[in-house]
């Protein structure tokens, strides 16, 4: 079932075209990731769902209502702004009563229902509080509550964690999730950071240059990425040089197309391995991190990377010749 | 307000300070304890030497109603004049702040506060050449009726206020224009998002929000406004009679000095009387 349903719509400022034929479909009740590179429309697809741009072509589907051509305040969505946009004038329980109070909810249901998504962010206790008594992390709280509390029938989010500080924002993550379990709500939320798109959603798009070039299950865009972009995007990539193909287990043709491997499906060894594919490369650092390592291989002239468990990994004196070995179908292949 | 937490802090900001206020002790407070002292003579010491004090200067406000009609009737000026300036000059600073973009918005800018850049002598003059029977409005008008109009705004209550209105009007679009642009777009559209109407956004969100700077201008504009004489007299005639001619007269007319900045104070103690009693309000209006 799905509850928005984008089809080839395109966006244009002046002359740029922002959203180019762009056909996505969010089902009903996922977490869906939006990512891609700066500049690539994320920030413009979200906000033409949510009606602040009307598409020059193309449709819209919200529910069962065609909504391309009704404005934002029609839409029943729901919106959480990387600044979080709280009401300075209002007190937190007046921001997230505010959506209400539009519909003319009855006091009495206003009041429950500001109360349940205040529990629901855990922020009772600051109901009566202004915005700039709060910490970061509770407005971003607040600016939650505010936009679910009238029940929208989606939920969007434009880089909702980006201006938090890193351990914050982790926790945001995990709060954000189970919130929106727990809500049901169908969520668009658009990122530029791939740890937390993989994280968060349920389905990722990735979006280049106004358009979507993939769009999956993160496991299935991680693994069977459809282009060098998309590998490259989502988790990084060692590509391999092309005069190394002929001795090694690949899928599919070769024709016309690049190979690579992911940095932790890799091992490293002091000789090929059978029944795996090797590659020879010069071992130019490795870094210790705690859990993992990181090495770095220069394999013909290309830069790999290798991340594995440290004690997984060979003693090997410092630097020098190793040999890299995959399981063939780990090889990820897309169009050159 | 940080706390000063050591002398030498205390000392800079003293230091840093200090130009300011004596810049205010030269230019507001001697000027004014002059006057103040004034207020008391019965006359000016340089032309009778038999000079005295009395409080006979104020006992002739309380002794002749005219100057409490007149009072009256300036407040009422000044009143008339600031919601007018609010009406008109609010709704063009929500427009110029939220609604027009870019270079547009400076031109615009610049032309709301050309009053600023002319003569107010020149500015008046001007209104009398419209306003007056025959004058360009008229004929103006006169372009899309078909009979002659004969509207002679001169010499009118109206045509003080039209003179006031467009001096002091810059001063609340200023003000507000300032406040409303400083809203930020997110909020608004957070707002929208939430389903709110134009008004709905105009009534809880801009207005409140905007209201420091809406006051700010009133009183900006309420002030000058009650002791104004100029465009009273030029614009109003015989009906420009108001408390602020009268003080004006006796300094350049009847040279009648000391009664001059009696008056003065006594408008001086009834403006900040009522900008007391409207205290409460413009505090609200700031948190
Ligand atoms: N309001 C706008 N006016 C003009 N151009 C815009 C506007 N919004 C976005 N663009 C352009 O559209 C493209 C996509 O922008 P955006 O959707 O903000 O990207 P992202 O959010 O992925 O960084 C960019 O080239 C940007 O310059
Ligand atoms: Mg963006």
């Amino acid at each position: 079932m799905s509850l928005v349903d984008v089809q080839n719509v395109t966006k244009k400022f002046g002359h740029t075209t922002a959203l180019d034929n762009v056909s996505i479909t969010f089902d009903n009740g996922g977490f869906f990731g939006l990512l891609g590179p700066s500049g690539s429309g994320k920030t413009t697809l979200l906000r033409t769902i949510a009606g602040f741009y009307y598409p020059e072509s193309g449709s819209i589907l919200i529910g069962d209502r065609n909504v391309e051509k009704i404005p934002v305040e029609k839409r029943d969505i729901g919106m959480m702004f990387q600044s979080y946009a709280l009401f300075p004038n209002m007190s937190v329980a007046d921001n997230v009563g505010f959506g209400l109070r539009v519909r003319k909810v009855p006091a009495v249901e206003e009041k429950r229902r500001i109360n349940e998504a205040l529990e629901l962010v855990q922020l009772q206790a600051l109901a009566d509080r202004r915005p700039s008594q709060l910490s970061g992390g509770q407005r971003q709280r607040v600016a939650l509550a505010r936009a679910i509390v009238t029940n929208p029938k989606v939920l969007l989010l434009d880089e909702p964690l980006s201006a938090l500080d890193k351990s914050l924002r982790v926790d945001m993550q995990i709060e954000l999730k189970r919130i929106q379990r727990e809500v049901g709500i169908t969520t668009i939320f658009v990122t530029h950071d791939q740890e937390e798109a993989l994280t968060l959603s349920d389905r990722i798009g990735i979006l280049k240059a106004g358009r979507i070039i993939q769009a999956g299950t993160p496991r299935e865009v991680y693994d069977r990425p459809v282009d060098a972009f998309a590998a490259g995007f989502l988790g990084e990539a060692n590509w391999l040089p092309q005069q190394l193909l002929d001795g090694l287990t690949l899928p599919g043709e070769k024709q016309s197309h690049r190979f690579a491997v992911r940095p932790e499906m890799l091992t490293m060894s002091d000789a090929a391995v059978d029944g795996r594919n090797s590659v020879r490369g010069k071992l130019v650092q490795r870094v210790f991190a705690g859990a993992l390592a990181t090495c770095l291989i220069e394999v013909k002239g290309e830069q790999w990377k290798l991340i594995a468990r440290d004690r997984d990994l060979p003693d090997f004196a410092g630097e020098g010749d190793v040999w890299l070995n995959w399981a063939p179908e780990d090889t990820i292949r897309v169009p050159a | 307000m940080a706390e000063l937490t050591n002398a030498s802090d205390r000392r800079r900001l003293v230091a840093l300070l200090s130009p300011a206020y004596l810049w205010l002790l030269v230019a507001v407070f001697l000027p004014l304890s002059a006057m103040l002292f004034f207020s008391f003579l019965t006359d000016l010491p340089q032309d009778t030497p038999d000079w005295g004090f009395t409080l006979g200067n104020y006992a002739r406000f309380l002794s002749n109603p005219t100057y409490g009609t007149l009072l009256w009737k300036s407040v009422t000026l000044g009143l008339t004049v600031t919601l007018a300036c609010i009406l008109i000059g609010y709704p063009c600073a929500l427009v110029l702040a939220r609604t027009i973009k870019g270079r547009a918005r400076e031109t615009l800018f610049l032309l709301v506060i050309l009053p600023f850049w002319s003569n107010s002598l020149v500015r008046i003059f001007s209104w009398a050449i419209v306003l007056r029977g025959n004058g360009v409005l008229e004929r103006f008008l006169e372009l899309f009726v078909p009979f002659d109009l004969r509207l002679n705004l001169m010499f009118t209550t109206t045509a003080v206020v039209i003179g006031l209105v467009h001096s002091y009007l810059p001063y609340v679009i200023l003000t507000s224009y300032l406040a409303l642009q400083a809203i930020d777009d997110d909020i608004i559209e957070a707002a929208r998002s939430m389903g709110a109407s134009r008004l709905t956004i105009l009534r809880r969100l801009l207005l409140p929000l905007s209201m420091p700077g809406l006051m700010a201008g009133a009183v900006l504009v309420f002030v000058p406004v009650v002791g104004s004489f100029m465009e009273p007299r030029i614009l109003g005639g015989r009906v420009g009679t108001y408390y602020g001619t009268v003080i004006e007269d006796q300094f350049v007319a009847v040279y009648n000095w000391p009664l001059g900045a009696a008056l003065s104070f006594i408008l001086l103690a009834v403006v900040l009387l009522i900008l007391a009693l409207a205290s409460p309000i413009l505090r609200k209006a700031n948190t």
